[in-house]
């Protein structure tokens, strides 16, 4: 009796899992479903496939340079990023100290904090102390946003660990650094990569920091964000954001595999052992 | 023999080393962290300093004028224009958190009770279309409400309308729908996670109690799951509140939020100092909204114990 009435709440439930799915999803679609359209407004009936739009993005001189940008700010964020997140996560998950709780909170703040508010008094420091606006700034800003989720993927990663392996290794003779690099960068690996990924993807989508950041260097999304003006640019902007799409996707796949990856390893590793 | 006496000495000494180290475990764990948390003191604490500190001051043109004054405060709170936005802003925040915990709360509740060996998969499933950027849901939005959109074009096509309608772009209405899209997944974790603690054997003894599946639903798993849904609420209201690109990408002149004069004052208008201001009486007010909905979902939830 009370089987078959959680399935039927089950199937009232999974019924409206799958409409939720559709609202989160169906949005996105449009963009790579309007960016191999003939027609240059994005309405119903699609007039004819194209990937004009998508042959020329290479021409675009501004585009090209956008996106090295954007791979110069996301690669160097992403770095910075999990090197902290590496420090403060290790820290975190390893020792017990007061004002643990609160520090990492500090950290954390961020992910919760109005994205313009940070970005403004980022600004106002930034002036102040005489630093002139480019992508140097802009990084410092997305590694201030990316540590949360770094520290979040590899405190996970970080997480189970057995501290007997390290102990095991000291016994034997290892330094402290040799422990590290020999046991415990090898078993966290897969997290600080995931990290690295998740990082990286953050800031080639990230467009707040960016844009009060930036001098006059553009990353891809101020440069998606300059040509939204122009009603004829949209097209080629579907192009672009569809390939961003794409990117992102395969990114945070790849990411959550590794992630999942060493959350297993450090608990297999920790049950053989226990 | 010989192996073993020369091991020992280094053994035992390791052993010394490691007891010293043990006991600097805070000093150690500290040390660890410092670099990351002087990088959050110095880009997140000093800036909101500098900011605070700003919107107590004055600027003429080019030069910041340092005496204290509360007139920006005075402008903030009564200047007609930036108390609607502030009304607005806050009205927006608090609708779409509303939004999106209400149709969070069920997808959360099915994956951590019907999701069986799936559960990992339907999380990362809702969570991926967040991780595209952000800027772009909001804009595949404005194709979709535009008054030659899908919406629009797709509604003509089916005879439903003659001609597109202005209605759906260009209001608070397409803020809200839009951000409550955008941080959907965003709800559903923290919730989903205080699901995932509620004691199973409870909600059975209610059950055998008497207590049909829906009042075992209200007076065990949901007073549980308070604390999920309080943080749901508050990750979405606070950050939603100072939200820039939604409004001014969909919202057009009605759905203009407090971010947008924020950014004005340090952009075009080149008011610091009112700027700071305006950033600093957000975060006040929306924090004061953030623990009156901690107080009323608490209150809640020991009424409906």
């Amino acid at each position: 009796m009370s089987g078959r009435r959680r399935v039927l709440s089950g199937g009232w439930l999974s019924a409206y899992a799958f409409l939720y799915i559709v609202f989160l999803y169906l949005p996105v679609i449009f963009l790579p479903i309007f960016s191999v359209n003939v027609a240059a407004t994005p309405k119903f009936p699609l007039t004819g496939f194209t990937l004009q739009w998508y042959q020329d993005l290479p021409r675009t001189p501004a585009l090209l340079d956008a996106a090295w940008n954007s791979l110069v700010v996301g690669v160097s964020a992403s770095v910075l990023a999990t090197v902290l997140g590496i420090l403060a996560a290790r820290s975190i998950t390893r020792y017990r100290y007061p004002g643990r709780r609160a520090i990492s909170g500090l950290i954390m703040a961020p992910l919760v904090l109005p994205e313009v508010i940070v970005a403004i008094s980022m600004l106002l420091v930034m002036l102040q102390l005489g630093l002139s606006l480019s992508l140097f700034t802009v990084v410092l800003g997305h590694v201030l946003v990316c540590i949360p989720y770094s520290m979040t993927v590899l405190t996970s990663g970080f997480e189970g660990f057995d501290r007997s392996l390290e102990e095991a290794s000291a016994d034997l003779g290892e330094s402290a650094f040799g422990t590290f690099r020999r046991v415990t960068l090898p078993m966290v690996a897969p997290a600080i990569i995931s990290s690295l990924l998740v990082c990286f993807t953050i800031s080639l989508d990230e467009f707040i920091i960016a844009f009060f950041l930036t001098g006059t260097e553009a990353t891809l999304p101020i440069y998606i964000w300059g040509q939204l003006r122009f009603a004829s640019k949209l097209p080629g902007v579907l192009a672009l954001g569809t390939l961003l799409l794409v990117a992102s996707f395969l990114l945070m796949t790849v990411a959550e595999i590794l992630r999942r990856r060493a959350a297993r390893r450090t608990q297999n590793e920790g049950g053989l052992y226990a | 023999m010989s192996v073993t006496a020369e091991g020992l000495p280094p053994l035992r000494m390791t052993r010394a080393r490691r007891n010293a180290l043990l006991q600097s475990e805070p000093v150690q764990g500290f040390a660890l962290i410092s670099p990351t948390f002087l990088y959050a003191l110095i880009l997140l604490v000093l800036p909101i300093l500098v900011v605070i500190a700003h919107s107590f001051w004055t600027q003429h043109y080019l030069t910041i004028d340092r005496t204290f004054t509360l007139e920006n405060y005075r402008v903030a709170l009564t200047e007609p224009i930036y108390r609607d936005l502030l009304w607005r802003s806050l009205y927006i925040s608090l609708t779409v958190s509303f939004f999106t915990v209400v149709l969070a709360y069920p997808i959360a509740y099915f994956i951590s009770f019907h999701g069986g060996r799936h559960k990992s998969l339907w999380l990362f499933l809702i969570t991926i279309p967040f991780w595209t950027s952000y800027l772009l849901r909001v804009m595949s939005w404005k194709v979709i409400l535009g008054y030659n959109g899908v919406l629009n074009s797709g509604l003509m096509g089916l005879g439903i309308i003659d001609e597109p309608s202005t209605a759906l772009l260009y209001n608070s209405s397409a803020v809200i729908i839009t951000l409550t899209h955008a941080w959907a997944a965003f709800a559903i974790l923290p919730i989903f996670v205080s699901l995932e603690k509620v004691d199973r054997t409870l909600v059975e003894a209610a059950t055998d109690l008497g207590d049909g599946p829906l009042g075992s639903f209200l007076r065990v798993t949901l007073p549980l799951s308070a604390p999920g849904v309080i943080s749901a609420a508050l990750i979405v209201m606070i950050p939603t509140v100072g939200d820039y690109v939604t409004p001014k990408l969909v919202g057009g002149k009605d759905g203009v939020m407090i971010a947008n004069a924020i950014q004005a004052q340090f952009g075009k208008a080149s008011n610091w100092p009112l700027g700071a201001a305006l950033s600093v009486t957000t975060m006040l007010i929306v924090s004061l909204m953030a623990g009156a909905t901690v107080l009323i979902i608490r209150a809640l939830q020991r009424l409906a114990r």
